[in-house]
């Protein structure tokens, strides 16, 4: 912010001369939140994924998750060196974050120097050019795995059976994950319970909704993350796919396999919730991940992709600023007139 | 109206809960006596500043009128002990402004002020007083004589408050006893050691304004406080003591009145407590009303917490207006070696002053000392857009999106975000993981936009100019 008002100024005592005091502008006290420890309990709250993954895809789950992290802070060194600005961000955590929930979205199959390449864009292109910690306008990670999907479609889209290290096999691509299936009735549908633990293939930290559900409470119930994004995502998926699946059961599989299935749930608890993207608003939270969940179904039923979480996110990202016109709250007292 | 609920604890959504720290709760209020000088400001209220009606050299009596004003919007000023006025100067307020002043000497051998004067400040003997024999003229006149401003720290003239509007009839008054401010306990001593004279006090703010309702607010924290305004207030007809939850800013009248009342105050700067029908005092302003009203004493001192980890014996001081704070502090064992801020007030909305030399005024409700550990060095790092501010914004305002308008210089998107119905609490940089000063934003908003709009007004009023470019 304007360097000239950056509190705290020293003013000499007057009747004093070897006491100063200190001035600053009020209020004298704060609460104990600060920025790092939000970052530092999203980190712990996708632990529970972090360990879903590791035991359902080994360590590459663990060097993935580095790679991209490592992609992220070098790319937020660069820009801060670029810009001029202290390395300070590196330690904020936000950049940390980021690489994890990148890491999180790509399938554990795909090569160290793709995730890393990711994380360099996730931070670089979508973060560092816009002016870094809270001015970009899309989810750095989000932009990050589209990036990655458009240079390594094939990576992107191929998937490791859980609990082996051996690739599904390049005809099985389409039908690998849960979601694949039940969009292309080419394979046999997943049950719920392996859904809801995560033993199906996915990526790393999407694969257990078990898992996410786990963190995201806790980041809810820390409130760390308002339960509007999550609680608007979750709900409109599920009635947009009970309102698809009553008109044409044979078509489309029922609510409980879509909230189970894919990145619904890590996306609703962690992606959806991302402070920057998102709206400040009450009302535009609810309404973002209202939006979110909608967008999520209508690719999911009717796009070319089994998923939709990432263009869902991307696509209300886009449209955040507006929500957050429509929404902006009244004061207590009724407006101020002009 | 919720009349019927009101033994429940009385709430407002939003808001904060900071550490209490009330260190000199338990502590009698004392008698300061000057030795040094203190220093008169000639404006302690909002409003015109005031004109001195006496010469330096010149003796006074505590209580005689030393400056007073024209002005509709003013107050009057005493002199605050027996003394000789000095060479009039400039002081600096605790506000920051800098304004003529009077120094007084304090008569020699203690004769600044009588001996036995804490005693008759705190004199509980109010039985014989019935606040229907003055008629409200009456009371509003004797309220301007004694100087009475809000001791809450808004220091707006109290007779302009209490005079009675025909078009705007007034049917409750709300004596604010919540000091919901940390460290802060100048009001809970103060309703504890003189419940009587403040519940005249109440009953004459209501005869003036013509409420017939008196409700007496205090936070549940102060459960002695409760007992004793309880007590005091039995058997009076239309006064009752309502419990408040303990939550900042309670005490706003903003607040307090939706809280209490279940009104809606409109937004500032239009909007009034006058407009739902309410008046807002502080506890020691209805104390100094009875005492200017029925024992014809002017507001010539009050009560101040002298408090924080800062001062080695805090204390709740009974002080003649003028007196300085570095020889309130010295008087209360003075500072420690790790203390760094000196605050006019509390944590949360007192600002600092930057030297010792500012006097006590009337809306001096406490000094705060801040020791190294209290006075948290915050770094100011980006918006990571948590939207906590506007989760706790007590008036449901977006701060994180004034202060951005107000960063970029646009003050009109700034008053689109309704920046003027600000209140200024600090709950938004109090809850901001980032420490952005929030209501520095916005107060430097507001003025940026006032001058602005004087602009723009005195461009307008200008006939335009032959052959100028029009813009």
């Amino acid at each position: 912010m304007s360097a000239t008002m950056k509190p705290p100024i020293t003013a000499p005592l007057a009747d004093s001369p070897n006491r100063d005091l200190r001035v600053g502008v009020a209020p004298h006290l704060a609460d104990t939140v600060t920025t790092r420890r939000i970052m530092f309990e999203v980190v712990l709250a996708m632990v529970p994924m972090f360990v879903a993954g590791v035991w359902f895809f080994r360590l590459n789950a663990v060097w993935l998750t580095l790679a991209a992290t490592a992609g992220c802070l070098a790319a937020e060194a660069v820009g801060n060196a670029m810009r001029g600005r202290s390395q300070a961000s590196l330690t904020d955590g936000s950049a940390v974050v980021t690489g994890v929930i990148l890491a999180f979205s790509l399938p554990p199959g795909i090569r160290l120097y793709q995730a890393f390449i990711g994380g360099v864009v996730a931070i670089g292109l979508a973060k560092m050019v816009f002016g870094g910690l809270g001015q970009n306008l899309f989810n750095p990670a989000m932009v990050g795995r589209a990036f990655l999907m458009v240079c390594f479609p094939v990576a992107l889209t191929t998937w490791l059976e859980p609990g082996t290290l051996k690739t599904i096999g390049v005809d099985a691509v389409t039908q690998a994950t849960p979601l694949a299936a039940a969009k292309f009735h080419s394979a046999p549908l997943a049950s719920i319970r392996d859904l809801f633990i995560g033993n199906v293939a996915g990526c790393v930290g999407e694969t257990s909704a078990l898992a996410a559900l786990i963190g995201g409470l806790y980041l809810v119930l820390r409130r760390v993350a308002d339960w509007r994004q999550p609680a608007g995502m979750i709900g409109a998926s599920l009635a947009f796919a009970a309102i698809a699946h009553s008109i044409a059961p044979a078509r489309f599989v029922g609510p409980g396999y879509h909230l189970m299935s894919g990145a619904l749930m890590f996306g609703a608890f962690f992606i959806a919730t991302d402070y920057v993207g998102a709206p400040v608003t009450p009302g535009g939270r609810l309404l973002f991940g209202v939006g979110a969940g909608v967008l999520v179904m209508v690719i999911r039923l009717f796009g070319g992709y089994p998923e939709g979480v990432m263009y869902a996110i991307l696509i209300m990202n886009a449209l955040t600023p507006l929500i957050e016109r429509w929404t902006l709250p009244t004061p207590f007292g009724g407006k101020v007139p002009a | 109206m919720r009349i019927g609920s009101l033994g429940r604890r009385k709430s407002f959504p939003r808001g904060i809960h900071p550490p209490s720290r009330k260190y000199t709760e338990a502590s009698p209020i004392q008698l300061f006596t000057p030795v040094k000088d203190v220093l008169i400001p000639m404006a302690q209220h909002i409003g015109a500043a005031c004109t001195p009606t006496v010469q330096s050299g010149q003796t006074v009596r505590i209580g005689e009128k030393i400056g007073d004003s024209d002005a509709p919007v003013s107050a009057p000023i005493h002199a605050s002990i027996n003394g000789t006025i000095g060479a009039g100067t400039v002081g600096l307020l605790p506000s920051g402004r800098r304004v003529p002043a009077l120094p007084i000497k304090p008569a020699p051998d203690g004769g600044a002020q009588p001996s036995g004067f804490l005693a008759d400040f705190l004199d509980r003997h109010w039985d014989g007083t019935d606040a229907t024999r003055y008629e409200p003229d009456e009371i509003c006149h004797a309220i301007r004589a004694g100087g009475i401003v809000g001791q809450g720290g808004a220091t707006f003239p109290t007779f302009i408050k209490l005079k009675k509007d025909p078009n705007r009839p007034v049917d409750t008054v709300l004596l604010n006893g919540a000091e919901c401010e940390p460290y802060l306990t100048a009001d809970h001593r103060l309703m504890l050691e003189c419940p009587e004279g403040i519940i005249v006090g109440l009953q004459l703010a209501m005869r003036s304004s013509g409420a017939d309702r008196g409700l007496i607010c205090i936070e549940s924290n102060k459960p002695d406080a409760i007992d004793a305004m309880r007590a005091a207030a039995a058997g009076r007809p239309g006064i009752e003591v309502v419990v408040c939850d303990s939550k900042y800013p309670m005490g706003g009248e903003r607040q307090l009145i939706p809280a209490v009342l279940g009104r809606t105050v409109p937004s500032a700067p239009k909007g009034l407590p006058l407009d739902v029908g309410v008046v807002v005092i502080n506890v020691a302003t209805a104390h100094a009303i009875a005492r200017a009203v029925v024992r014809q004493k002017p507001l010539t001192h009050r009560v101040v917490t002298v408090t924080g980890r800062g001062v080695r014996r805090p204390a709740n001081w009974l002080v003649p207006l003028g007196v300085l704070f570095a020889d309130l502090l010295e008087a209360s064992g003075g500072m420690t070696d790790d203390a760094v801020k000196v605050l006019a007030g509390g944590p949360m909305m007192g600002p600092c002053v930057p030297h010792l030399n500012v006097p006590v005024v009337k809306g001096t409700g406490g000094i705060t000392v801040l020791s190294e550990a209290e006075a948290v060095r915050f770094e100011e790092s980006p918006c990571i857009r948590c939207g906590r501010c506007i989760d706790n914004c007590p008036l449901h305002l977006a701060p994180t999106k004034i202060a951005q308008a107000v960063r970029h210089r646009d003050y009109d998107l700034a008053a689109r975000y309704d920046m003027d119905a600000c209140c200024e609490c600090g709950c938004c940089a109090y809850v901001c993981p980032a420490h952005i000063p929030l209501p520095q934003y916005i107060r430097a908003g507001k003025n940026q936009w006032r001058i602005l709009q004087e602009q723009k007004k005195r461009r307008a009023a200008q006939p335009a100019q032959p052959g100028a470019k029009s813009t």
